[in-house]
């Protein structure tokens, strides 16, 4: 048996994605990936707490924030996760087409999240003068919020080489790991944003 | 053949159950994300019961994501489980420590 065979069966196993050890291998190494992640934003959001009262003198937490804005951005990425999962949802049907066609639903969502914050920034900068050089405040919540976005950039860059690189190749069982370790990506940077909606907008919101 | 098509017309029944779940968990983090921002928006509740609630509201929609969009009910999750709980310890180590550093 070729190797190029092996990796095309007539039939596709349950979980395809774990069916070689190299796609085994690749979820292990992301989940260890997601772990180092955990406390990588766990400190991020820890200099937040501590140093989100130090406006100096500039725009405070209430201020600033829009709960209109923050709640249309939570359902765009909210709903991203759930396309995500319809994506391997298709992959383990076997259904190359739909799960190309939902990972692209994912990434529109996605681009529209990276606008919705692009556009916030923006008028916190213009309408308010609150920069990451304002105060300690702006520079904790800049770089905690700056770098979930910047997990979002990164995500959708990672979505759209997969995409077209396997575009003409179909599933088989050398890229279904790669399509489902994006997608654990996509969840994780989901759960983050779970936390800075709640951390940052809504209990800075009712302070 | 005709037994491998029949064990496909089952995987693909089991993966529309599973599919269901899936939708129901969206449903419950859309609830509570609702409420959250309610809470909040209404201003109905004071500073010292809303801010333990969110948190609580958080947790539970996280649990969800993990437990039913990363799949780590499923079976073969123990290692999985080692890496994301090792890492919310020392996530909740360091928020700690950098928390009481601005106590007083």
């Amino acid at each position: 048996m070729s190797h190029d065979h092996s990796l095309n069966p007539e039939v596709m196993p349950q979980h395809p994605e774990k069916a070689t050890l190299e796609g085994k291998n690749k979820f292990l190494g992301l989940w260890f990936f997601l772990g180092g992640e955990t406390v990588l934003f766990a400190s991020l959001f820890g200099t937040y707490l501590a140093l989100k009262n130090s406006t100096a003198g500039g725009p405070t937490s209430q201020d600033l924030f829009g709960l209109e804005l923050v709640f249309l951005m939570t359902m765009l990425l909210l709903t991203s996760s759930l396309t995500s999962v319809y994506a391997m949802y298709h992959m383990k049907n076997n259904d190359f087409k739909k799960m190309q066609l939902w990972l692209g639903i994912t990434g529109l969502l996605g681009i529209a999240f990276l606008g919705c914050e692009i556009y916030e920034f923006y008028h916190y900068i213009h309408e308010f003068g609150f920069t990451f050089r304002s105060s300690a405040f702006g520079s904790a919540f800049y770089a905690l919020v700056g770098f979930h976005g910047g997990h979002v950039l990164f995500g959708l860059c990672w979505l759209s080489a997969i995409m077209i690189r396997n575009a003409k190749r179909g599933l088989n069982l050398y890229n279904a790991p790669k399509f489902n370790t994006f997608s654990l990506y996509w969840h994780f940077i989901d759960v983050v944003w779970v936390f800075i909606f709640t951390v940052v907008y809504l209990m800075g919101k009712v302070a | 053949m005709a037994n491998n098509t029949k064990s496909g017309e089952f995987q693909r029944q089991q993966n529309k159950e599973e599919m269901k779940k899936q939708l129901i968990s969206f449903a419950t983090m859309i609830l509570f994300t609702i409420l959250a921002f309610l809470i909040v928006g209404s201003g109905i509740m004071s500073k010292m019961f809303a801010i333990p609630l969110l948190l609580v509201l958080a947790l539970i929609q996280v649990a969800f994501q993990f437990y039913y969009f990363m799949h780590m009910k499923d079976k073969g999750h123990e290692m999985v489980s080692v890496m994301i709980y090792g890492g919310v310890w020392a996530a909740i180590l360091t928020v700690a420590a950098l928390s009481l550093v601005i106590w007083w």
